[in-house]
């Protein structure tokens, strides 16, 4: 009968096993630091698009209106913010997520300054709306605001959302809340110079921008007369 | 809770791995020794065997059974058949009678008592050395008993040899993930007999000494899987059992995933109630591998399914509370489309590279398994049936196992 036991097996395997999951947990490093270092390619394009902002917000004074890109950030914008929410989730807040992420709010603090002055000298209604939030831990209607802002985005092209996380540590974000006075009861939109705190559906925003529904038509002028 | 929840997942993994890993380890080291014979084998003796074919309600396969026994390659005066009707209410009586004055087949019928009783009986008219049993709804190779009678010529202490059990012409996707299951049990069957450590003799033709039985006592109720028990009761007396895996058993898998959940209820209901029988020989090492390996990896097999059956169905239903909510929100119109594939939002996490090695040492083993059993690999679809009917039902029918063990609810043989 075989019972004779083979500790030096039982050990050996025991390394082969532990060296498995040290290499899976190495591949998984090797990985995340692939899209860490993506986060930050995103993050040089970025700092060009605010000196590019900067600069237009500059040459605005000698500047038609019509010569005027309504559009002045980087359209990776938005997918940089999906990827750096994603990234606080599924690779956790370290140093460097949390500095892309108020990297990433100081270019929307610039270019929001940026479109409120366009808005002001050109007389364009704003199609953007400021939007405080906190994890979905402290704040589930944020989950449920951010789902009603990511479908208006997806309807209207044109609609920005300035996204802020409440808590992040950062003097501008602090500043904006004591400007706009944002209570600490999140989510709160700020849309035209007003401050909405709570949950607000997609149809109380859609009424409380009108210039909205005009990007929309705009658009399919814009298509009409290429196609002619 | 998520982090309690990934360091379950990551305990059951690393155990799940390191069981597959131990198996490897144990082909490398025994791989020259394993035989795949393809011709006919003579022995220096042949020694007389009696098989035991116990049968209810076997009218549609008892005949094709009966027949293979016949076309056994082994002298026909050393083999010795006794057909037992367990109070069968089909035609099974009257094609076991078909049989009765052929010569060296003896015919028994008794009341239904259970198939332990059945081969009991059979055992009390047995007075050959070496016994074996063939359900009726299996058929031998010609080759098998030759095959599996050279290891008890090799070595003396060989009380018992089992099989490789093979799918009989897999036709339904429910049949051909048997398939692959069968070949990676051939795989994991040999490894285990190299450890000294197999933890069932399966009903199709395992060969036994007689003397296992005289010494040990006969078959038992054994919650509906007898042929575990008698197995467990072997390895406490430290009884050799050996593995052939060239010596084929064609058996008719279930069909349906009614029938093989009823199957495999009573399996994995007979593996609990057993261990829970014998739990004083887990952990003690003068059993050897059987206690300090086969038990607990099939504890660790049994938790792994259940945990990840849990896992994925809480992603399943926390995945339709986020639509639901997003519906709830923005409308069925404006749902986000996911059309768009970005390689960043892959999961990269460690979980995901050790499952993948997890699954390529279970594909590994089906591979291995395969090449023993028929000397060749073919790379077939069967494996992802296995993986996606396997993952699906087998939670359930494990689940109902635990359920019923715990209400002491003993599952129906059928």
């Amino acid at each position: 009968m075989n019972n004779n036991i083979d500790w030096k097996k039982y050990l050996i395997v025991f390394l082969i096993t532990a060296s498995l999951f040290l290499t899976a947990g190495y591949l998984s490093n090797y990985f995340t630091n692939k899209k860490v270092g993506e986060l930050k390619s995103i993050q040089d394009k970025i700092s060009i698009d605010i000196l590019s902002s900067e600069t237009q917000f500059s040459l605005l004074q000698e500047l038609s209106c019509k010569d005027v890109n309504k559009s002045a950030l980087s359209s990776e914008l938005s997918s940089l913010a999906d990827k750096i929410a994603y990234s606080e989730t599924n690779i956790g807040a370290s140093s460097d997520i949390i500095g892309l992420k108020k990297y990433y709010s100081l270019l929307e603090i610039k270019d929001h300054l940026l479109m409120q002055k366009i808005s002001e000298r050109c007389g364009i209604k704003s199609v953007f709306v400021l939007y405080f939030y906190a994890n979905k831990d402290s704040c589930p209607d944020c989950v449920k605001e951010g789902y009603a802002l990511d479908a208006l985005r997806a309807k209207y092209p044109e609609f920005r959302v300035y996204s802020f996380d409440y808590n992040l540590d950062l003097s501008a974000i602090k500043a904006l809340i004591s400007i706009y006075k944002i209570p600490n009861t999140l989510p709160a939109l700020v849309i035209n110079r007003e401050v909405h705190p709570g949950f607000t559906s997609m149809e109380e925003i859609e009424k409380m921008l009108p210039a909205l529904e005009k990007t929309i038509k705009e658009d399919t002028k814009e298509t009409k007369s290429v196609a002619n | 809770m998520t982090s309690f929840s990934s360091a379950i997942f990551y305990i059951l993994t690393f155990l799940a791995v390191y069981v597959q890993v131990f198996f490897l380890i144990t082909f490398f080291e025994n791989h020259k020794k394993i035989i795949k014979r393809r011709g006919g084998i003579s022995l220096s003796s042949y020694p007389t065997v009696t098989i035991i074919v116990p049968c209810w309600n076997e009218e549609k396969t008892l005949r094709k059974t009966i027949q293979s026994i016949f076309s056994l390659s082994y002298p026909k005066d050393k083999l010795k058949i006794i057909l037992i009707d367990d109070g069968s209410t089909d035609k099974t009586w009257n094609i076991m009678s078909q049989f009765e004055d052929i010569d060296n087949v003896k015919v028994m019928q008794k009341e239904n008592g259970g198939k332990y009783t059945a081969i009991n009986l059979g055992l009390q008219n047995t007075e050959t050395e070496f016994v074996g049993c063939l359900d009726a709804d299996s058929f031998v190779h010609p080759e098998a008993l030759k095959r599996i009678m050279s290891y008890f010529e090799s070595d003396l202490s060989t009380m018992a040899v089992a099989p490789s059990i093979i799918v009989n012409t897999p036709m339904s996707i429910i049949q051909r993930a048997q398939k692959a299951e069968y070949d990676m049990a051939v795989y994991i069957k040999k490894m285990l007999g190299f450890l000294g450590a197999i933890h069932v003799t399966p009903g199709p033709f395992t060969i036994f000494r007689k003397k296992v039985f005289d010494d040990l006592g006969p078959y038992r109720h054994a919650h509906n899987t007898e042929d575990m028990e008698i197995a467990f009761r072997m390895q406490k007396n430290n009884y050799k059992i050996e593995q052939s895996n060239d010596a084929y058993v064609y058996t008719n898998a279930p069909k349906t995933v009614g029938k093989l959940f009823r199957q495999r209820l009573r399996w994995i209901y007979g593996f609990l109630n057993n261990t829970i029988d014998y739990r004083y020989l887990i952990f003690k090492k003068q059993y050897g591998n059987f206690s300090l390996f086969t038990i607990p990896a099939g504890i660790i097999s049994v938790l792994a399914a259940l945990y990840l059956f849990s896992r994925l169905s809480y992603n399943l239903v926390h995945f339709i509370y986020i639509k639901l909510n997003q519906i709830s929100v923005v409308g069925v119109h404006n749902l986000p489309s996911s059309s768009h594939i970005d390689f960043f939002y892959m999961n990269t996490g460690t979980l995901l590279f050790i499952t993948l090695f997890l699954y390529s040492l279970v594909i590994l083993s089906m591979i291995l398994g395969q090449k023993m059993a028929e000397g060749k690999i073919i790379l077939s679809r069967d494996m992802l049936y296995f993986f996606v009917i396997f993952s699906v039902v087998a939670p359930f029918w494990i689940i109902k196992a635990i359920y019923n063990t715990v209400i002491s609810k003993r599952p129906a043989w059928r």
